[in-house]
């Protein structure tokens, strides 16, 4: 049984893979928004499985909230054994080129709060000398794009940040697993056409939870995004700044 | 955001006709614009327009997929409406547990299965869905949400029950399960000559086995007429090892029907000829004798694009023999008709739905590859005679009876239509009652 802690746990992933925590027992800490889908998210996970599942409503803007969130984390599950990062928004990237103010806020979101989160809970990983942090990030932080920069600068900070998280902490024992999700087909992306490059968020959780496992720094899922990503960060910019993509 | 969603049959088709809202929180009031009608939307597995609103709007369920509480001693299950019986069994299973009735897919959503009050192969026994069914929850357009069971709200659960998905969304149900002692059916299957035969190995087994269903032979014609398979079980202990589960999926939709009369005769004489046909001792893993489809994932695309009517009728005793034998009859004249045609005798019992379909009697189900207008006369020519025995076609099934055919079929409709929420609407319901949308 390990004990997890599961930040944005109403969103789609996070709720794809506490089910694969619950299947094998674990006991979970579900931190969001609502209280009632936190609640209701609690009771399914109980009846898969889950040996223990205490919810905590907070808003992830406010960072000073995170100490007390944690601590509570801690005495629910009694220690904390890894945390799955998964919060966030999808930037309208229109909105964030008219506004600076929604641009800011999406930053707030998806990035600032996260690393803030990762901090804290870096430090107390490193001072049980073990853990794992697992971050969704995205492909769209690889490079930015002119359809979703606002979006993909924040994640490309969290790529960026775990990776010098993960170098600090490995060698104390704790493992930080930066995930790049694809295109989920997830209530965030309701308004999407889907098409064949789409994943359910039941493989990405599956994907998830070995990496988490097996402390894999980075992840693409599914895996068919590595090389197309590859391929995207290796066309010269002399090019892609004539793409539109 | 444009609609995807078809039915079953994979027709009548209207891609992008209707906007579709995903319902993942089933506390939150329903979506929608004025003066655009909504239908819930399962998994998509009944096979006409029941699930389809051209038009409208579909609120697609299936992020209702939630466990609420599962009482392990009771055999009692909470759970969100879009939750699938294939779910349900791969949790209580273990814990020695069984959906009381399941129909021939359990790829249905648990909505889907109260909606249009399913039965299964014990049917003689157990009756339809809603007879299991505790309570649920019915959240309508005007923000309200009322507690349905046999004691609270009950005309609304009579209406619910079997009501299409037209009286508003179902969010929660309760349901009761029932013992098994593991994945395993015994029982037994044999060949039977005529439908005659089918009648008395069907009474003779009724008593004594939980699950009794027939394959029938719809291209057998004169002295071979109503031959069949019939095959019967019961849950049974066995220490066996859980088959491997062997999906495959049909990739591709083929430009023409694969099934047409040649590939069907030969299916059919092959069919009934196996030697699996006939064994005296026979040990299924519950997935092959219940949903033996399901190993096929996308099986509906082998009628190709045009797609493919079902027909389901029951026709009540004492003229079940003799007009069963004439629509067999007339389909295997047509020379269409499906790999799979089912035939079984309903049990007694009467669901409380006002618009459930099982009622006693003898239920045959088949497809028919969609050939325009000679498939639609075939299938009218077999309305008239469940019309004229006083029989009923299964709405969930259904993509064309008239709208005088089922009126008749359904003489509470008018009683049910007060009790259709004022903002939903299906294609079905239009074109079975004339109204608009």
């Amino acid at each position: 049984m390990r004990r997890m802690l599961i930040v944005g746990a109403t969103s789609a992933i996070a709720e794809a893979t506490a089910r694969e925590f619950a299947k094998k027992g674990d006991a979970l800490y579900l931190v969001g928004r609502s209280q009632e889908r936190l609640q209701a998210i609690a009771d399914d996970l109980r009846v898969r499985g889950a040996s223990l599942v205490s919810v905590c409503r907070i808003d992830l803007r406010e960072i000073s909230a995170y100490e007390g969130m944690l601590d509570g984390a801690s005495e629910a599950l009694g220690g904390l054994d890894g945390a799955l990062i998964a919060h966030g928004t999808l930037s309208d990237q229109r909105a964030c080129e008219l506004s600076v103010e929604t641009l800011l806020d999406e930053f707030q979101v998806n990035a600032i709060s996260v690393m803030a989160m990762c901090t804290l809970l870096g430090n107390r990983f490193a001072a049980q000398k073990r853990g794992v942090i697992a971050v969704i990030s995205s492909v769209a932080g690889d490079r930015g794009r002119r359809s979703n920069y606002a979006y993909g600068s924040a994640k490309a900070a969290v790529t960026a940040f775990t990776s010098g998280l993960r170098q600090r902490l490995n060698p104390l024992g704790v493992s930080v697993v930066t995930i790049k999700p694809g295109f989920v087909d997830t209530p965030m992306t309701a308004a999407f056409k889907k098409g064949i490059l789409w994943a359910k968020p039941g493989a990405v959780a599956k994907d998830i939870v070995a990496a988490m496992i097996a402390g894999t720094p980075v992840i693409y899922t599914p895996g068919f995004w590595r090389p197309i990503m590859w391929i995207i960060r290796s066309i010269p910019e002399f090019v892609f700044r004539r793409l539109s993509l | 955001m444009p609609s995807q969603a078809t039915s079953w049959g994979r027709w009548p088709r209207h891609e992008n006709e209707s906007a579709t809202y995903d319902i993942n929180n089933r506390f939150a009031s329903l979506p929608g614009k004025a003066g655009v009608s909504m239908l819930p939307y399962g998994n998509g597995r009944s096979y006409g327009d029941v699930c389809l609103n051209r038009g409208g709007a579909l609120l697609r369920t299936r992020g209702l997929d939630r466990f609420i509480r599962f009482d392990r001693a009771a055999g009692t299950l909470e759970c969100e409406a879009g939750v699938l019986i294939s779910d349900i069994v791969d949790l209580v299973l273990p814990e020695g547990w069984f959906p009381p009735v399941s129909p021939g897919t359990a790829f249905v959503t648990v909505g889907g299965a109260i909606a249009n009050d399913v039965h299964g192969k014990n049917h003689h026994r157990a009756g339809c869905f809603s007879g299991h069914l505790l309570e649920f929850d019915l959240r309508r357009s005007d923000g309200t949400a009322l507690r349905c069971s046999t004691q609270e709200n009950r005309d609304w659960f009579e209406a619910t029950v079997g009501g299409l998905g037209l009286t508003g969304l179902i969010g929660r149900a309760k349901l009761q399960l029932r013992r098994v002692p593991g994945p395993w059916v015994r029982g037994d299957s044999r060949r039977f000559g005529s439908l005659g035969e089918f009648f008395s190995l069907s009474k003779e087994s009724d008593r004594d086995y939980e699950y009794t269903v027939a394959w029938i032979d719809c291209v057998a014609s004169g002295a071979a007429l109503g031959r069949g398979v019939f095959m019967r079980g019961n849950h049974a202990p066995n220490d066996s090892p859980e088959p491997r589960r062997a999906v495959l999926r049909m990739p591709l939709t083929p430009p023409v029907s694969l099934v047409n009369g040649l590939s069907l005769a030969l299916f059919n004489q092959f069919y009934f000829h196996r030697g699996s046909a006939s064994q005296p001792e026979a040990l299924w893993h519950y997935r092959t004798f219940l949903y033996p489809l399901d190993r096929v994932l996308d099986w509906n695309r082998i009628y190709g694009p045009r797609g493919f009517f079902q027909y389901q009728c029951v026709v009540p005793e004492p003229a079940a023999e003799a007009s069963m034998g004439e629509i067999l009859r007339r389909i295997s004249r047509s020379g269409v008709g499906s790999f799979l045609a089912v035939l079984k005798n309903f049990g007694p019992g009467a669901s409380l739905g006002m618009l459930s379909f099982a009622r006693p009697g003898t239920t045959l189900a088949l497809d028919f590859p969609n050939r325009g207008a000679a498939t639609l006369k075939l299938l009218e020519s077999l309305d008239e005679i469940t019309r004229s025995v006083g029989g009923a076609v299964y709405p969930a099934k259904d993509a064309r009876m008239s709208a005088a055919s089922f009126q008749q079929y359904f003489p509470a409709w008018q009683r049910f239509s007060k009790f259709v929420d004022p903002k939903f609407s299906s294609s079905f319901w239009r074109r079975v009652t004339g109204s608009t949308p």
